[in-house]
């Protein structure tokens, strides 16, 4: 079943008098359950497919249909909505809300979903918290958490409304190559439970924990494949050996 | 969001900020307070001016010789001098809403009394002008219609003149000398304190019939002195007083009255326009304040909004709506300028008891003010923080995001 279908889709930026075509007529469908790479260099309009389909931006022209419902037709309000209740993002700068514990960052999103379907925000967001193994933490706030741990509690807030997608723009582009993996582990496991996901990187390292490859090149679409293996990232960390990378001594994690 | 929640956002933002809180709401305070204190200042003292008039009697009428016109260029009030005895009489007589009237003769002279000297007011009135008045004695007794009609030489002492004259002994039964005429002392009055027309103990009252055959020409009196029947007849008093006057002076219809009413609502009503119109001016220079406060308002909720466009581009990437963040902003403006009224409020009321304990100044605390004051301030909150919530709301969710 298709979750994502992007057709002929257009992103052009005007500054001043210089047209700039961030992408030029993309198409690009999605199935249920795919974990997607979209690589390519930098300015390539990864970042760019990814407001799209993440409905943060519109497209200049194409059409986008999301889950069966057609995107592009609707207002700001509706939009809203739809990631509100469709998508989860995670962001390179993981954007947690500055001093606000864990647990409200992650409660954040049900508070605004007006379908008004979880009765205890709360327990909601203890769960998705704990999905990523950060239940104990659910008191700190963002300057109180490692790196890891903040894309970690993003990462909770992504999926605590269930979305149909998760869109994560460099997630691990902050991270250091041992925390990225074990983001990459989780991602895999979120992935294993259905969830779609949509990752933009540029290391090879990363990608190829993904089951698909979506290449950009000047907001064309180059290259798209299947991968036929794929590699796990729990193992890839067992074989790593098992380096805690939970508290030292006085509370906090020592990694980036 | 639900309201509890938008409530929880906007408590958490302002106790985050306590400093820049408080700045914002320093204007409201600041303006509240004000409107608060010079109201409670000037309801004050208009309400004592009031009280001071009233203090002149009770349901005071005046007839006074002299054109109708009140104020005017009428020159010379008394100059056409018109007023007699008789016609205090006939009023007794024929009026119905008249519980009291006096005549009242005005001189004035040296008083002399034990080798001490005072210069005072001395006024002929009749045994019932205390009633009129409204006044009482603090020792001895008033003169009675048989000291009128001998014209006895007998006063009685205004507090101010009592402690001139005697200090500390008691003048009751003591000799003064009015214009070297011998006066025998019979009673003193209470102290009525002074009011805007000056101290009213200042004073010495003799019989009528003395100050009217001994004192002046013995022809026409000052003035009459009436007490209408109730407040609510004095309109209905004053035509009726009209009416028996201008029949006694054999006024025809197209003559105008030679003498003229005044009425003590009627001077309270022009000066109670007046205070009412300076606190009104007060209160209106302290709704400006209030104005430059709701500017502040804007003013920190525009920085705030401009420093929290990442806070707003997470909120909408998380699916805010553009209406969830105006009414979150609107909500702590609200809040900022509502918590500032309350602290207004109360530094208001602190500022008009510090006037009225230090500067001796009445003052009225109305709480209807407060009230008005209070939804003014939450008011100014709704206006003030419009355009910032909606400079918030109509934010890019991409340009948010990327703004550090
Ligand atoms: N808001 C914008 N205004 C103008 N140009 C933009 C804007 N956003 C992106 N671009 C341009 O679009 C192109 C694609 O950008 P982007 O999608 O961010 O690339 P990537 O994420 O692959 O590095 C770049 O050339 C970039 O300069
Ligand atoms: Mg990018």
């Amino acid at each position: 079943m298709e979750i994502i279908k992007i057709g002929k889709i257009k992103k052009t930026y005007i500054v001043g008098d210089v047209k700039v075509h961030a992408l030029r007529k993309v198409d690009l469908t999605v199935k249920k359950g795919e974990f997607v790479s979209v690589m390519g260099s930098s300015g390539s309009g990864k970042s760019t497919l990814m407001n799209l389909i993440g409905c943060l931006d519109t497209p200049t022209s194409g059409t986008y249909i999301l889950d069966g419902e057609k995107i592009d037709e609707l207002k700001k309000p509706q939009l809203s909505d739809i990631r509100n209740q469709k998508i989860g993002f995670v962001f390179q700068g993981f954007n947690l809300l500055p001093r606000t514990n864990a647990l409200e960052n992650v409660e954040l999103p049900l508070l605004y979903d007006r379908r008004g379907r979880v009765k205890d925000p709360s327990e909601k967001a203890k769960q998705a918290l704990d999905r990523v193994g950060l239940l104990d933490r659910m008191d700190h706030e963002p300057t109180q958490l490692s790196g890891g741990q903040q894309q970690r509690v993003a990462l909770a807030r992504a999926l605590v409304n269930e979305p149909s997608i998760i869109l994560a723009d460099e997630p691990t582009g902050n991270l250091d190559s041992r925390t990225s993996i074990e983001m990459m582990k989780i991602l895999q496991e979120l992935n294993s439970q259905g969830i779609t996901i949509l990752l933009v990187t540029h290391e090879e390292d990363i990608a190829c924990y993904s089951s698909r490859i979506v290449r950009l090149r000047d907001g064309i679409k180059i290259e798209d494949k299947v991968l036929t293996e794929i590699r796990s990232a729990a193992k890839d960390l067992e074989e790593m050996g098992a380096i805690p990378v939970e508290l030292n001594g006085n509370g906090y994690s020592t990694e980036v | 969001m639900k309201i509890k929640n938008l409530l929880k956002v906007a408590y958490k933002s302002i106790i985050k900020n306590r400093m820049r809180s408080f700045l914002t709401m320093l204007g409201i305070i600041i303006g509240v307070g004000a409107v608060i204190a010079l109201v409670a200042i000037g309801q004050g003292t208009s309400e004592e001016v009031e009280s001071q008039i009233s203090s002149l009697g009770s349901n005071l009428i005046m007839v006074m010789p002299g054109s109708s016109h009140f104020g005017g260029v009428s020159r010379g009030a008394g100059s056409i001098n018109s007023l007699t005895l008789k016609d205090v009489d006939k009023l007794k007589k024929e009026s119905t809403y008249i519980r009291e009237a006096s005549a009242y003769v005005r001189a004035s002279g040296q008083v002399i009394a034990v080798g001490k000297n005072w210069s005072t007011s001395i006024n002929g009135v009749d045994p019932n002008y205390l009633i009129i008045k409204d006044w009482e004695l603090e020792k001895g007794n008033f003169f009675t219609k048989r000291e009128i009609r001998s014209r006895a030489k007998v006063a009685v002492l205004g507090k101010t003149v009592s402690d001139e004259l005697f200090e500390d002994s008691d003048p009751v039964g003591q000799s003064i000398r009015i214009r070297n005429i011998p006066f025998k002392v019979i009673g003193v009055l209470d102290a009525k304190g002074s009011s805007m027309m000056g101290d009213q103990d200042d004073v010495i009252l003799v019989p009528t019939s003395t100050a009217l055959y001994r004192m002046t020409e013995g022809k026409n009196i000052s003035m009459i002195m009436i007490s209408a029947v109730s407040n609510d007849v004095m309109e209905e008093a004053q035509e009726e007083i009209e009416t028996i006057l201008r029949k006694s002076h054999n006024l025809k219809d197209e003559e105008a009255s030679n003498f003229r009413l005044r009425s003590q609502t009627e001077i309270i009503d022009r000066v109670s326009s007046v205070t009412g119109a300076l606190t009104v001016l007060l209160g209106a220079i302290a709704a400006v304040s209030l104005l430059v406060g709701g500017i502040g308002i804007m003013n920190i909720m525009l920085v705030s909004v401009t420093e929290r466009t990442k806070e707003i581009g997470i909120r909408l990437a998380i699916g805010a709506r553009g209406k969830d963040v105006l009414v979150q902003f609107l909500i702590e403006a609200v809040l900022l300028s509502l918590v500032g009224g309350i602290i207004g409020i109360i530094f208001g009321v602190l500022l008009a008891n510090g006037a009225s304990y230090f500067m001796n100044m009445s003052i009225v605390l109305n709480p209807f003010i407060s009230l008005m004051a209070f939804s003014f301030s939450g008011a100014v909150g709704v206006f003030f923080g419009f355009y910032p919530a909606r400079k918030a709301a109509a934010m890019d969710p991409i340009e948010a995001l990327r703004y550090e």
